[in-house]
């Protein structure tokens, strides 16, 4: 049924539908509605479930992963300082193989408070083994959400449904909320692969030596390794449920681009815009919006990025000394492909600064009339005045 | 004293950041008058106000440090007394107050208030109790009383509150009270018995966030100040196990812990470092 929904319900309601049973978190803005959403529906019973407000996001994460272990589907939600906060037990909660699903919204960190979105937080946390999808409207939040269940328990392994604050998390849009019967055939009841057993006793957690170790790490990879072909599946088979599909990466209009944009949440939707319009003016330019950044599906992207010469990556995040993230993955993923496709590397809209059709506009016509890419990450939009 | 430029001004403007004025506190917020109680017992109590930092975490109590014109510091959500610690291990002889808010100082920073107290860190901690998360949006905290309704408890919080004296003296406080902005006098003159204090003093200051949670308690602004002037009982050196705030019965108030012993710096000079030669003690004065 057609809701017009925030983003931050769109979680909710999925969270409802998957039918988690343990959900804890801490507040941040903008988080919070997600979880208070929850909190309701647990107590108004629509939701059979417990809700923990604990008293820090490292406590979030520590007793969602206690609740998976325990053999239950659990659910947490957070952003920006709050996931720096759960940074040690990501890397647990994916070492331990357990299928946990975070929403993650994108907010800036401080120093410099800044409550707006920005993609630094979540892609700050691209090493700890979790699966990472980042989502550009409602629907695609909701619909997310459920595949992410799917996912994590398919691998082994935990999943980030990131969405940008507020732009999405609390930007109302009409969504279809599928009923709870199609729901339960696209996901079944948790059956956890490593849970605690009385009948079964086994220890969680032990040292692990130089001997073990690295055969461990290398499984986590494997399986990541597998993410994407079983997200393929997932997908197939919920399109065939509610008619929805997203995929790893998304292009448009990329067959005959002079000039690919690449982008991912909610600034892919402006970007459609400004592809659209360029078309208009004879412009060859398309785009390419990566859903899944982890685990990176380079595949998918040396099919479609080399049909370009030139190819625009829009990073809404930094990495001090490296420049933008996305940009940096792309080049890694083109490295292996022998053509001359040239990557040039854009920042915008950090700390919630607008991303605007006319900054899609500008970084195409810079990039076309730029004959080679700069070393470095051109950012865009920045105030005139000179700052060390 | 600097005036504004319309030639109106307020007692306490030497200490306020003016052009960061019109603050975000809402109407009928109780953290003004906490932050103004503060402000006028530093000025009371004589320290040496140029050698005085205040420390503030994240919520609407944390802005207590960007308004103040003193050295100081907003810090991450939770972390404002280790951020204390480090500048008085460093600078011994700072007057170093931190000004946050319940959710701060005992959810997510409630580790740091218990190591802060049994080292005796020689701080002064005010905490704005308000007994929800209200820059958030009203989520339920660990001081929320039993049964109260918030954001994330819509039919009630299931769990039970802290009762913060209690705390504060079981990790160690030597200086420990509590108030509401209601007692407004009363309560300087602790901050400020606080502030002279050696050791770790914590001071507990009840006040009103009416729009995130007295709103969804029935509660309006005046309500909550009719409670602490009907409720209250001032019962100095009460026992601290009997200090959980009712609101049906009563919320004790007073000076309950007042005692000496070493701070965190004396006793780590006097047990890990080298006796000082007089020739490098001038020095290091
Ligand atoms: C790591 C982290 N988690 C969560 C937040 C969001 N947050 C900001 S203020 C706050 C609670 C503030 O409550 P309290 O300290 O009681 O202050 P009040 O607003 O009630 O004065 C929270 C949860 C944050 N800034 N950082
Ligand atoms: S939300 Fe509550 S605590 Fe924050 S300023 Fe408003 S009344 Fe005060
Ligand atoms: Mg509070």
């Amino acid at each position: 049924m057609k809701q017009v929904l925030e983003g931050s319900h769109a979680v909710s309601e999925a969270v409802r539908l998957a039918r988690v049973q343990v959900v804890s978190a801490y507040p941040i803005t903008p988080q919070t509605h997600i979880v208070e959403a929850i909190s309701e529906f647990c107590s108004d019973g629509t939701m059979d479930a417990r809700f923990i407000c604990v008293e820090s996001e490292h406590s979030a994460m520590a007793a969602v992963i206690g609740a998976s272990n325990a053999g239950v589907r659990a659910f947490t939600a957070t952003s920006s300082h709050g996931l720096a906060l759960m940074h040690e037990l990501l890397h647990w909660a994916s070492g331990a193989r357990l299928p946990i699903v975070m929403a993650e919204v994108n907010r800036a960190l401080a120093p410099g408070w800044n409550i707006w979105t920005d993609q630094t937080d979540s892609l700050a946390q691209r090493d700890t083994g979790w699966i990472q999808l980042y989502c550009e409207d409602g629907q695609e939040v909701l619909d997310t959400t459920l595949e992410a269940f799917r996912l994590a328990e398919a691998v082994n392994l935990p999943v980030m449904v990131v969405l940008d604050a507020f732009f999405l998390s609390h930007t109302f849009e009409p969504v279809d909320v599928p009923d709870q019967d199609t729901v339960d055939r696209f996901l079944p009841p948790f059956d956890p692969r490593f849970r605690l057993d009385t009948k079964n006793p086994c220890a969680f957690g032990p040292i692990t030596g130089p001997d073990r170790y690295m055969e461990i790490r290398r499984d986590i990879q494997a399986a990541m390794d597998r993410a994407p072909e079983v997200l393929a599946a997932v997908e197939q088979e919920f399109f065939s449920l509610f008619g929805r599909r997203y995929g790893a990466v998304d292009a448009f209009l990329c067959d005959d681009a002079e000039v690919i944009l690449v982008v991912s949440g909610t600034a892919a939707a402006t970007c459609r815009q400004a592809v659209g319009d360029l078309r208009k003016t004879g412009e060859r330019v398309g785009m390419l919006k990566i859903r899944l950044f982890r685990p990176f599906p380079a595949t998918e992207i040396r099919a479609i990025l080399p049909k370009a010469p030139k190819v625009a990556v829009v990073d809404r995040n930094v990495s001090f000394g490296a420049g933008g993230i996305f940009a940096q993955e792309v080049k890694a993923a083109l490295a292996l492909h022998k053509g001359n496709t040239a990557v040039y590397s854009y920042i915008a809209g950090l700390g919630g600064r607008d991303i605007t059709t006319a900054t899609f506009q500008e970084i195409y016509l810079t990039t076309k009339d730029t004959p080679t890419p700069p070393a470095e990450s051109v950012w865009v939009g920045l105030a005139q005045e000179e700052r060390a | 004293m600097s005036k504004s430029a319309k030639g109106s001004h307020h007692p306490l403007d030497d200490l306020l950041r003016t052009d960061r004025i019109p603050h975000i506190w809402c109407p009928g917020c109780g953290i003004g008058t906490a932050f103004s109680a503060c402000l006028m017992a530093m000025k009371a109590s004589g320290i040496d106000l140029e050698r005085t930092a205040m420390v503030s975490g994240i919520g609407c109590s944390g802005r207590g440090a960007g308004y103040v014109k003193l050295d100081s510091y907003h810090t991450t959500h939770g972390r404002a007394i280790p951020f204390a610690t480090g500048m008085k291990l460093a600078r011994p002889e700072l007057n170093v107050v931190v000004f946050s808010g319940d959710g701060d100082l005992f959810a997510i920073g409630g580790n740091h208030f218990i190591h802060a107290a049994r080292r005796n860190v020689d701080l002064t901690v005010v905490c704005v109790n308000n007994l929800n998360y209200g820059m958030t949006g009203g989520q339920v905290a660990a001081t929320t009383p039993s049964g109260s309704k918030t954001t994330t408890t819509p039919v009630g919080n299931p769990e039970a509150p802290f009762n913060l004296p209690l705390l504060a003296f079981a990790s160690g406080a030597t200086y420990v009270s509590r108030w509401t902005i209601l007692h407004s006098r009363e309560l300087t003159e602790s901050i400020e018995e606080g502030l002279v204090k050696k050791g770790f003093s914590f001071i507990e200051v009840l006040a009103p966030c009416p729009v995130n949670y007295g709103r969804r308690n029935r509660q309006r602004p005046m309500d909550t100040l009719r409670a602490y002037q009907e409720k209250s009982i001032i019962m100095n050196d009460a026992d601290p196990t009997r200090l959980q705030i009712d609101f049906d019965r009563a919320i004790i108030l007073g000076k309950f812990v007042d005692t000496e012993r070493p701070t965190c710096v004396e006793s780590y000079d006097r047990t890990c470092r080298p006796p000082m030669e007089p020739a490098d003690e001038e020095k290091a004065a």
